[in-house]
């Protein structure tokens, strides 16, 4: 039995016609073709379960905790020792660090691109449906931002206000919001004039029914798309602000923290930095891939044929 | 006010034959509607006057660019980035321009509502019909469900419609009104997977979902093949018959204006031309541009090797010539078609023709068209100005047949 089966059985037990636990079938049901029928997509939803379940339950599931420093230093990695994945220089378990790490770094991701698209996705609709003014206005704001790299910004946020979780989520998601507004009002400026739109008006509904009812849903799939495409550069960006030494506290594991510990013993210890790094890389991929199967969840007409 | 039974055997019951003075449902006078362009002002609609009665279906015709879907915009306050003035624009007495965007949306849907002439476009393609028409019903009926935008994002984005609710199963008794067979189940169905005309009985359902007492319907069946267009403008007219509406049919098909409509304007490059009920207008048509167009429609008695086109375009809005628009292609065109438009009323009541060939002063011997008098043309243009066009039954001295 494959885990799309899986997941079938455990969402078919549906009662209402058209709904299975209130939530709209057809988007499920489209879900779990895509994943069935689809080896990438199979894929993709493996690892983001795979790493988001071992993030979510690391308490319970890492062997060892992650400070502690119990074992022998630069053990190399044994899959059948104490230490799976080695241990550092500091005689930490590694698996149990990259668990707990995945916690801050899948999670850095993915609220750092969740502020990012909220606020630019809004800046987008708005300045697209609205045009004019409003459409100068948020825009060439937006554009600004344009002119700084993300790192600067970042690295400028940090230290301002200072490290930690909430800091460092809102650093990296910053530099997101130009290009989500920019995306969305791309997308909006071409819905706005299909002739449903101005059917929507003609049955009397309000700008903002309007943006959030009936534009709104034709953006989703580009905007699914660059939302997975982010996910993956976040937690890159988290990396390299832990590399950097401007992550979320020197001494919490995160991805990015672990392949910078290790840089200074790439010669001796290879596993210290390669293997947080395969992790991220095999993340990155898998969200990806997630992505992909969720825009086609979403393309009703199901043409692409993926 | 007239309303005379549509000439067709189909029976008009709802149409009011009795001679009551109330006001008509729709009173348009003077509509202009100009957009400002790079290239100057372009009047789009440059003086319409028309009235819509109770339960009657209103034609107006005209080709592609002649202002007739700009009409229907201005009405509901949708003509985008133009200006609308009026002597008159009222809704049962109720002046549509001194409403603001608020009370117009209160218009929209509920009294008045629009059907748009490509129903593969006016559909929202993520979403299934019955879920389009339910958010309608939720937002003109009282269903008491709940209107908050996070309640329609829920249902839009996370649980869709219940089944169960009230405004879903208005959306599918509809449905089942307009025709559509299997209602429950094309319900949830997204609008790719319905056809043409089928997509069009779903705009009209959705038209129908806030009551309205007036339907505009925007060319219905333009993008629809001939077969289905009978039937999308039978379906109309049984929606007229059982719940008395009313429906301002636009379209650039004569053809369908003298199966379907009780009355008819016809447009000519933003202005009107004539307007009569339909059996006067196809028996007695006075403009000459009237004439060309019914001279263009094919008939199944042809002789004619060719049909009589029209020779020439629509004038280009940004440099209309003064007076009559039509003139330039007018076979009948004389020195007076200068002159600023005025209505000249026939015997008929309710036939009014926009063309200075029914000035009292003109001789016309079907041939020839002569000023006979010029001051007095002039004069008796001022007064159908002054009277707003209401005077002069009187037929004019229009001799022989114009062809």
């Amino acid at each position: 039995m494959s885990v799309s089966d899986l997941v079938e059985s455990a969402f078919s037990g549906s009662s209402e016609s058209g709904k299975t636990f209130g939530i709209r079938s057809d988007l499920l049901e489209r879900f779990i073709k895509t994943i069935r029928r689809d080896l990438r997509a199979k894929i993709g939803f493996l690892v983001v379960a795979l790493f988001g379940l071992s993030a979510i339950f690391a308490p319970m599931l890492a062997p060892y905790d992650p400070m502690s420093q119990q074992f022998p230093i630069l053990m190399p990695p044994d899959p059948l020792s104490a230490n799976p994945l080695g241990t550092d220089s500091f005689g930490r378990d590694l698996l149990s660090r990259l668990m707990y790490g995945a916690r801050i770094s899948l999670a850095v991701g993915l609220g750092a691109v969740t502020f990012g698209a909220v606020l630019g996705i809004l800046i987008g609709l708005f300045a697209g449906y609205y045009g004019g003014y409003i459409d100068d206005l948020l825009m060439r704001a937006v554009d600004v931002m344009w002119a700084f790299p993300w790192l600067l910004i970042a690295i400028m946020l940090v230290a301002i206000f200072g490290q930690g979780f909430w800091n460092v989520m809102v650093a990296i998601g910053f530099a997101y919001i130009d290009d989500f507004a920019r995306l969305a009002r791309g997308e909006v400026l071409a819905i706005r004039e299909e002739e449903y739109t101005m059917a929507a008006k003609s049955v009397g509904l309000e700008d903002y029914e309007i943006i959030f009812e009936e534009v709104f849903p034709n953006t989703v799939a580009p905007l699914i798309v660059q939302f997975t495409i982010f996910t993956a550069r976040a937690i890159l960006a988290e990396s390299t602000l832990s590399f950097l030494g401007l992550g979320v506290k020197p001494t919490t594991p995160t991805w990015g923290a672990l392949l910078g510990q290790g840089r200074g013993f790439i010669t001796q210890a290879w596993w210290i930095s390669i293997i947080p790094g395969i992790a991220i890389m095999v993340t990155v991929l898998g969200i990806n891939l997630f992505g992909d199967a969720l825009r086609d969840a979403f393309d009703v007409k199901e043409t692409g044929q993926t | 006010m007239s309303s005379q039974p549509r000439p067709t055997q189909r029976a008009g019951p709802s149409v009011s034959t009795t001679v009551t003075e109330e006001p008509p449902l729709l009173a348009v006078d003077n509509l202009h509607t100009t957009f400002t362009t790079e290239r100057g002002d372009v009047p789009a609609v440059d003086g319409v006057s028309f009235a819509i009665n109770e339960g009657e279906v209103f034609g107006i015709v005209g080709e592609s660019g002649s202002g007739k879907s700009v009409t229907a915009l201005s009405l509901l306050g949708l003509a985008d980035g133009a200006t609308v003035t009026a002597d008159r624009l009222c809704f049962r007495d109720e002046d549509l321009l001194a409403k603001d965007e608020a009370a117009l949306r209160e218009i929209r849907g509920n009294d008045i509502s629009m059907i748009f002439q490509d129903p593969m476009s006016s559909l929202n393609p993520v979403m299934t019909v019955g879920e389009q028409i339910a958010e309608v019903v939720r937002h003109h009926g009282d269903v008491g469900e709940s209107q908050s935008l996070f309640a329609e994002l829920r249902r839009k984005y996370v649980t869709g419609t219940s089944e169960s609710s009230a405004s879903w199963q208005r959306a599918v008794e509809l449905l089942d009104t307009v025709g559509i067979p299997d209602p429950a189940d094309r319900a949830n169905e997204y609008p790719h997977q319905l056809s043409g005309g089928m997509k069009q009985r779903v705009m009209i359902a959705q038209a129908l979902a806030g009551d309205p007492d007036l339907i505009i319907a925007d060319e219905p069946t333009t993008a629809l093949d001939v077969t289905i267009e009978a039937q999308i403008l039978n379906e109309l007219l049984d929606l007229r018959d059982e719940f008395g509406v009313s429906i301002m049919l636009i379209t650039h098909d004569l053809a369908v204006v003298r199966e379907t409509c009780d009355r008819v304007a016809v447009m000519y490059a933003g202005e009107m031309m004539e307007t009569a009920d339909t059996r006067t207008l196809f028996e007695d048509p006075r403009h000459p541009y009237t004439r060309g167009l019914i001279d263009s429609i094919p008939r199944t008695d042809d002789d004619r090797e060719w049909l009589d086109a029209i020779e020439g375009n629509v004038p280009d809005p940004t440099a209309k010539p003064q007076g009559c628009p039509f003139r330039t292609r007018c076979d009948a065109a004389f020195s007076l078609c200068e002159e600023p438009l005025v209505a000249y009323s026939a015997e008929e009541p309710g036939h009014r023709t926009w063309c200075h060939l029914y000035n009292d002063a003109v001789a016309n011997d079907g041939d020839e068209v002569q000023r006979v008098d010029d001051a007095e043309a002039k004069q008796l243009i001022q007064e159908h100005e002054a009277s707003d066009d209401l005077v002069t039954p009187q037929r004019p001295n229009f001799g022989g047949e114009y062809r």
